[in-house]
């Protein structure tokens, strides 16, 4: 039990300290510019993360499959950004394409966490398996938001709206749960989303805030336009 | 007695290959690629049973991005290369992934002899009514008052009905599918493999690029509120009167699928093999 303790502690810390380190890494990083003129801004808004509508947590009977779903959803994030981090690197935007695969290594450390702290070499249930009762997971980051030209301030915004997105699924669930095991698991993921939160707030002050015209291209994709 | 040793079960990472995509950040066939993997690995097929058959276009740049067999053919002739395949190869899951373009202009008459000749096959359109590859063209599911530079005040013609064209032809399993809805999509497709005969799969997937208020399907879209059918009719109605966003299994039908027929003086597709042999 103390073990099991010990190691969620360390490998919390250690989430912990991959996101402090990129935070302090973050304020020396520039941002890109954008030199060309303002009336060639592309006709979007700019990359807005928009709040999906909330998502009643599924019924999970026991810690364990409270566990198992916490462990998708992490799993899910994970992927959906180093996905991200592909295809920013594919575009020749390294920075963002940096911050995505250090938000999907985050994500994965949280999963790894779950599996030490329950004694699992693997998820009891298949990541996909698991439905929501939405589209996607919780924490899953919305690909529509991407654009190749986006800043990490952009990319940090979403990260924002994913972890307050976990952070209020889990306290959805801590209030819904007649199963005191769950409640208290949730009760604790909701504390770190809270603290993943925190520091992305952070992270995001010392982010340089991206020019008006930064989706201005002098040599456009869109020949149509 | 030496038992051999299972092979182990191959996840879904398993059915990426190596080359990153160079769709645009956004693109929904990013989330179709996963639920193609997603599938396979689902119903437990391996790289070396599968064969991933496409035409031209950005949606059908996928099979490169599987660890599957692939065809990367001609623009709108996927399903004529694919049902050569399968027609030699039966043992073979044969996936065909396609675009509007692809699917329902140039290969548009492909698409009706494939529904009635019901090889089975699945066949994947990832549509966004437009011609994402050649920078932005009106398709045949393009909306008639779509303004663009190149189609300006729009085309003014009415849209193509991929599912009820499907049905009319006679397709044996139709469904409608989003690409926001990786996990639901990945179902559909293993569904759609599992049925046999000829199994038509369309997904709204956003070309962020020419069409970004594609954006907004992921708040229009919903699960279709009746169950499938196997009464086509009916759900031709059903799709005729739908505002398109109905997501799900629309059609299931019980048509055996189409057998070369093998007889005396009959060749097997794979016979044809020696009449090339040098
Ligand atoms: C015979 C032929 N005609 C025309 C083209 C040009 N072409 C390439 S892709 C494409 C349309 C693709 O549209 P779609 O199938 O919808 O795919 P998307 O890129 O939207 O995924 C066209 C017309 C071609 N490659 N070959
Ligand atoms: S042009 Fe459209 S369909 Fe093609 S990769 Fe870009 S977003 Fe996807
Ligand atoms: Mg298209």
């Amino acid at each position: 039990m103390s073990t099991k303790k010990s190691t969620k502690k360390s490998t919390k810390k250690s989430v912990k300290k991959s996101l402090k380190k990129s935070v302090k890494k973050s304020a020396k990083q520039s941002s890109r510019k954008n030199t060309a003129k303002a009336a060639a801004a592309a006709k979007r808004k700019a990359v807005k993360p928009v709040a999906r509508p909330k998502r009643a947590a599924a019924p999970v009977a026991s810690n364990a499959e409270f566990m198992a779903h916490a462990y998708a959803m992490e799993t899910e994030a994970a992927e959906r950004y180093a996905e991200f981090a592909d295809s920013m690197e594919m575009h020749n935007n390294l920075e963002v394409a940096e911050l995505f695969r250090k938000l999907s290594r985050i994500e994965q450390l949280h999963a790894d966490q779950i599996l030490e702290q329950m004694g699992w070499r693997q998820s009891p249930i298949s990541v996909a398996n698991v439905r929501w009762e939405g589209t996607e997971g919780p924490e899953t980051a919305d690909p529509t938001e991407l654009h190749y030209l986006m800043q990490p301030y952009h990319a940090l915004q979403i990260a924002l709206v994913n972890e307050k997105r976990a952070r209020d699924f889990f306290a959805h669930l801590a209030k819904v749960t007649r199963d005191a095991g769950v409640r208290k698991g949730a009760r604790e993921m909701e504390e770190d989303e809270a603290e993943h939160v925190r520091l992305i707030e952070a992270w995001l002050k010392r982010t340089p805030k991206p020019d008006a015209n930064w989706k201005t291209d002098q040599d456009p994709p869109v020949l149509s336009d | 007695m030496n038992t051999p040793a299972l092979a182990a079960p191959v996840t879904a990472q398993g059915f990426k290959s190596d080359y990153k995509p160079i769709w645009c950040p956004g693109c929904g066939d990013y989330s179709v690629l996963s639920s193609f993997t997603k599938a396979f690995a689902k119903l437990g097929l391996r790289p070396e049973n599968v064969a991933v058959v496409s035409g031209i276009g950005c949606s059908s740049r996928i099979p490169a991005y599987t660890t599957c067999y692939g065809f990367h053919g001609v623009h709108g002739r996927s399903l004529a290369a694919a049902a050569g395949l399968k027609l030699a190869r039966p043992d073979l899951t044969v996936v065909v992934a396609s675009g509007d373009g692809d699917g329902y202009s140039i290969g548009g008459n492909h698409f009706l002899h494939a529904c009635r000749r019901n090889v089975d096959l699945t066949y994947v359109v990832m549509d966004n009514h437009v011609y994402g590859m050649t920078k932005g063209q009106p398709s045949p599911t393009t909306e008639p008052d779509w303004d663009s530079k190149l189609s300006p005040g729009g085309t003014g013609l009415r849209t193509f009905n991929p599912l009820v064209i499907a049905l009319a032809a006679g397709a044996n399993f139709v469904a409608r599918a989003f690409a926001g809805d990786p996990n639901g999509t990945a179902e559909l497709i293993a569904e759609a493999i599992r049925t046999p005969g000829f199994s038509f799969v369309e997904i709204l997937s956003p070309c962020v690029t020419f069409r970004p208020e594609q954006r907004e399907w992921k708040q229009m879209v919903r699960p279709a509120s009746v169950k499938s059918t196997d009464d086509a009719a009916r759900a031709a109605r059903r799709i005729m009167t739908d505002d398109g966003m109905n997501i799900g299994v629309l059609y299931k039908g019980e048509r055996m699928p189409y057998q070369p027929p093998i007889g005396k003086g009959r060749k097997r597709p794979s016979d044809l093999e020696t009449e090339f042999a040098l």
